[in-house]
């Protein structure tokens, strides 16, 4: 992805044991995506408040990822539906604020996962360029 | 709540890290910017910000600038959050009012395709940072004082093992045994891969060794009914005796589970497991040959050539076994060298999918081919199909080796060569400890590499085959460094506690229980204060997950560090708009890291050129001079190296070593 002035801005929540070591490796061997990607590391993606969520958006983000442990949370074997729970509890919000549900996105990730990370961000960036400025 | 007032005098570092942040992004022009940020009082750069010459001056920043906070901009929390909170706490400030800040990781290296963009995103990156730490909160470890006694539940090899290293090491050990006896699955196999060692003999010296240990208390027959408490403190509840006649509560500082696996046992009629005698699975063989002598007889038939079929249950792309289970290619061959040395005239033929006897293990697979074995290869896709008829097998398998084609075999006896899986009861397990389970159904560590033995519940570790499948010599790896681990915890008179937990607002609580509801950890409970019922937290049990936080109608409960006002700030931080002067688009480039951008020398650097301005000199030299180690210096110098402050002009003379003169 050639990123321009204009590219999305895309908040990520990470973890702090998994998918943010992962998202560390992509950097390590410099494989390069978006410089308008900005990341916070959490313990867990089930400890996301939705208000948070909706706080990016209003500050201007373009959209919100989040970069789940899925099946390999050290915390809780249910994390991957609670963490949906919270994505639809956002959807919810951003519906009100007519948010495109569109802008908010979540993948598993481990803590070697450069590679898909960089995927999934040249393709969200991808999406959030085609929907456009206007849409939320 | 605690305390989030504003901190008023915040120090930020910004790390060149020797160029690998500097060559991108502009610290420079990024160290004045944030010099400007509200309640920031100093603002600097430093060449490493690890090194030791910069970590003493830090604390003297800290002293001296009466600083409340700190951000240091480099490398990925990862490597160095621990080193900078221990600089916080040496210079008297809190550790937890120290934000670290990855621009290397996740901005200078990961966007060094575009420099000028690189800056931009570190402005925002920093300035996170510094609203973060303003909002930190000064935390304290919570205290505990540890028993020294460790519940070991499972005496199969991993336990036992353990169970004396524990003991040696000066604590008291209580082994728990389901079964009426101990030695686990080791102790019914004769001869074991690699040594030929018995299994039997092995698992009785050991048990003799823990009888001869009075501080190991063996309880066979004995469940795990209950469990409370928390590292350093945790009650054990167990029956004992094969109708539960004892109760005991046991004392435990620590927990560590070694229960071990199940063998996989084929479903009815999968490879016509149960239609025949002539069917049976790798455990019962092993048994047979162990028990049989002259003539190997199974079924009432005198037994010459015999058929594995590898990966039963194991490895299935669409089945819950997805796993190999490492042990079972190596237990064949070497069961196949034992039927070779103990009977005349047998024949095996192997129905592989992939050869696993991985490292010395290898040895034994030349061995079977070598005593002439043979070896055909199946696809998952393509499994052999069996037919039995009474005591007849007929197997037909697609060799993938030749050209794919379809064979007959028709061995006396068919072993399924099944492997390892989680005990049925392992849940039950899970639940009592609150530890995780995989997917594939055996327990999870934190981090299979970076932390393999520990569970996400402080005090209770893992080892042996109860993790995933493992061989008996990993299973003791694995066992004897979680007793090293909980050593290293019990044997210190006061433990501390990473006090990252959740609190509640009470006067916003209105004890609807749906925080506790969710927590899989027990940590929170009901009590009264000020007359109103609110939720409380246990602070020695909370894991800090923030599980609990989302689902409060309220918002009355939060986890320390992930504040609402930390969180929401920090989003704030990234948005900020970023003006940047256009030189910075030139960064990024080998060269214009050096020119200009390091006006300012850190003080190490100016001692350097001061003793090398009065003669040449070695590295050694230098660190004589200023009464430094060797390997700081060397670091400085080719630092300064690199980005042409100082040359080398020469060797010494016994051409030992460079000698350095200054060359700006
Ligand atoms: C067919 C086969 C052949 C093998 N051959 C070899 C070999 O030749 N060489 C080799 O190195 N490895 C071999 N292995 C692997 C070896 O068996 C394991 O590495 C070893 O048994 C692991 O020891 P463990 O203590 O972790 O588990 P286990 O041997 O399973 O012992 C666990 C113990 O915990 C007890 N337990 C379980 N749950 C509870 C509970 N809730 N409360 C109290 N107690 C409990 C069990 O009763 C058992 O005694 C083989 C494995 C298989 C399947
Ligand atoms: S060790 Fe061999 S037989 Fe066992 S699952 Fe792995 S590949 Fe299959
Ligand atoms: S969910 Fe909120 S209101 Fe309900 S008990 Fe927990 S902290 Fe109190
Ligand atoms: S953060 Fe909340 S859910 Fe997680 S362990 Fe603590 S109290 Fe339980």
């Amino acid at each position: 992805m050639e990123p321009t002035k204009k590219s999305p801005k895309i908040l990520v929540f990470s973890t702090d044991k998994i998918s943010d070591p992962g998202i560390d490796q992509a950097g390590l061997r410099k494989l390069h995506y978006s410089p308008s990607v900005y990341v916070i590391s959490m313990p867990c993606s089930s400890g996301i408040k939705p208000r948070w969520i909706m706080h990016a958006f209003e500050q201007g983000f373009d959209g919100v990822f989040i970069a789940a442990d899925g099946h390999e949370c050290s915390y809780s074997a249910t994390c991957p539906d609670r963490t949906n729970t919270i994505i639809n509890e956002a959807q919810r919000l951003m519906e009100e604020k007519k948010i495109s549900p569109k802008r908010i996105r979540m993948a598993a990730l481990c803590s070697v996962c450069a590679e898909p990370f960089v995927g999934h961000m040249n393709n969200f960036s991808k999406i959030l360029a085609d929907i456009g400025p206007d849409a939320g | 709540m605690g305390n989030q007032e504003k901190k008023k005098r915040i120090g930020v570092y910004i790390c060149h890290c020797g160029g690998n942040i500097s060559d991108y992004v502009d610290v420079e022009q990024l160290r004045d910017m944030m010099d400007k940020e509200e309640n920031v009082a100093i603002s600097k750069n430093v060449m490493f910000a690890c090194a030791d010459s910069n970590q003493k001056e830090m604390v003297k920043d800290i002293r001296e600038n009466n600083l409340d906070g700190i951000v240091v901009a480099s490398c990925s929390p990862k490597l160095h959050l621990h080193t900078f909170r221990n600089v916080a706490q040496r210079a008297g400030l809190n550790p937890y009012n120290y934000v670290q800040v990855n621009v290397r990781e996740q901005c200078s290296w990961a966007h060094s395709d575009h420099p000028d963009q690189a800056s931009v995103k570190a402005a925002g990156l920093i300035r996170a940072g510094i609203q973060r730490v303003s909002y930190s909160e000064a935390l304290e470890p919570v205290k505990i004082k540890a028993i020294k006694s460790v519940v070991i539940v499972g005496a199969g090899v991993a336990g036992m093992r353990s169970a004396i290293e524990l003991a040696r090491m000066g604590n008291e050990v209580f082994l728990m045994e389901k079964e009426s006896r101990a030695g686990g699955h080791v102790a019914g196999w004769n001869s074991l891969y690699p040594t030929g060692t018995s299994g039997e003999e092995l698992t009785r010296k050991m048990l003799e060794q823990i009888r001869r240990i009075p501080s190991i208390k063996l309880f066979t027959s004995s469940h795990v009914t209950n469990v409370t408490g928390s590292l350093g403190n945790f009650t054990v509840e167990v029956n004992v005796g094969s109708h539960g006649e004892e109760v005991l509560k046991l004392p435990a500082g620590a927990i560590l589970v070694t229960t071990g696996f199940s063998p996989n046992i084929p479903d009815e009629g999968q490879f016509s497991y149960g239609l025949s005698e002539s069917v049976i699975t790798l455990p019962e063989f092993k048994k047979r040959i162990e028990t049989a002598s002259g003539k190997l007889n199974i079924g009432g038939k005198e037994i010459h050539s015999i058929a594995f079929i590898y990966c039963v249950g194991m490895r299935q792309s669409g089945g819950p076994n997805k796993y190999c289970s490492r042990t079972c290619c190596t237990s064949t061959m070497h069961a196949s060298l034992e039927l070779h040395k103990k009977f005349d005239d047998m024949k095996s033929i192997h129905l592989y999918r992939d050869i696993r006897t991985y490292g010395k293990q290898e040895v034994l697979y030349d061995q079977a081919s070598k005593q002439g074995d043979l070896f055909l290869m199946y696809k998952e896709k393509e499994p052999p199909v069996v037919t039995v008829e009474g005591k007849k097998v007929k197997i037909e398998v697609t060799d993938h080796l030749t050209s794919k084609r379809k064979l007959e075999v028709k061995p006396d006896l068919l072993v399924l060569v099944t492997g390892m899986e989680a005990r049925d009861d392992s849940k039950q397990m899970a639940q009592l400890l609150k530890i995780p389970v995989g997917n594939d159904r055996f327990f999870n560590e934190i981090h299979p590499k970076l932390r393999p033995v520990e569970t996400v519940i402080n005090g209770v570790m893992l080892g042996g085959s109860c993790q995933g499948p493992k061989n008996i010599t990993e299973s003791i790896q694995s066992s004897m460094s979680a007793a090293a681990k909980i050593n290293a915890l019990l044997c210190k008179d006061s433990l501390e506690m990473e006090p990252i937990v959740a609190r509640i607002t009470e006067e916003a609580c209105t004890w609807c229980g749906k925080c506790a509801e969710v927590c899989d950890y027990d940590a929170i409970f009901q009590m009264e204060t000020n007359g109103k019922v609110v939720a409380g937290v246990n602070g020695a049990t909370c894991t800090g997950c923030g599980i609990c936080t989302p689902v409060c109608p309220v918002d009355a409960i939060e986890v320390a560090q992930y504040t609402n006002l930390e969180i929401e700030s920090m989003i704030d931080g990234f948005m900020a708009p970023v003006k940047l002067e256009e030189k910075l688009a030139e960064a990024g480039t080998e060269s214009s890291a050096g020119e200009g951008l390091m006006k300012e020398y850190p003080g190490i650097w100016k001692e350097i050129l001061k003793q090398i301005e009065a003669e040449p000199l070695t590295i050694p030299q230098i660190a004589q001079q200023l009464q430094q180690e060797s390997q700081q210096i060397t670091y400085h110098v080719m630092t300064m190296n690199k980005y042409h402050i100082l040359e080398a002009a020469g060797m010494d003379d016994d051409h030992a070593y460079f000698l350095y003169t200054p060359k700006l």
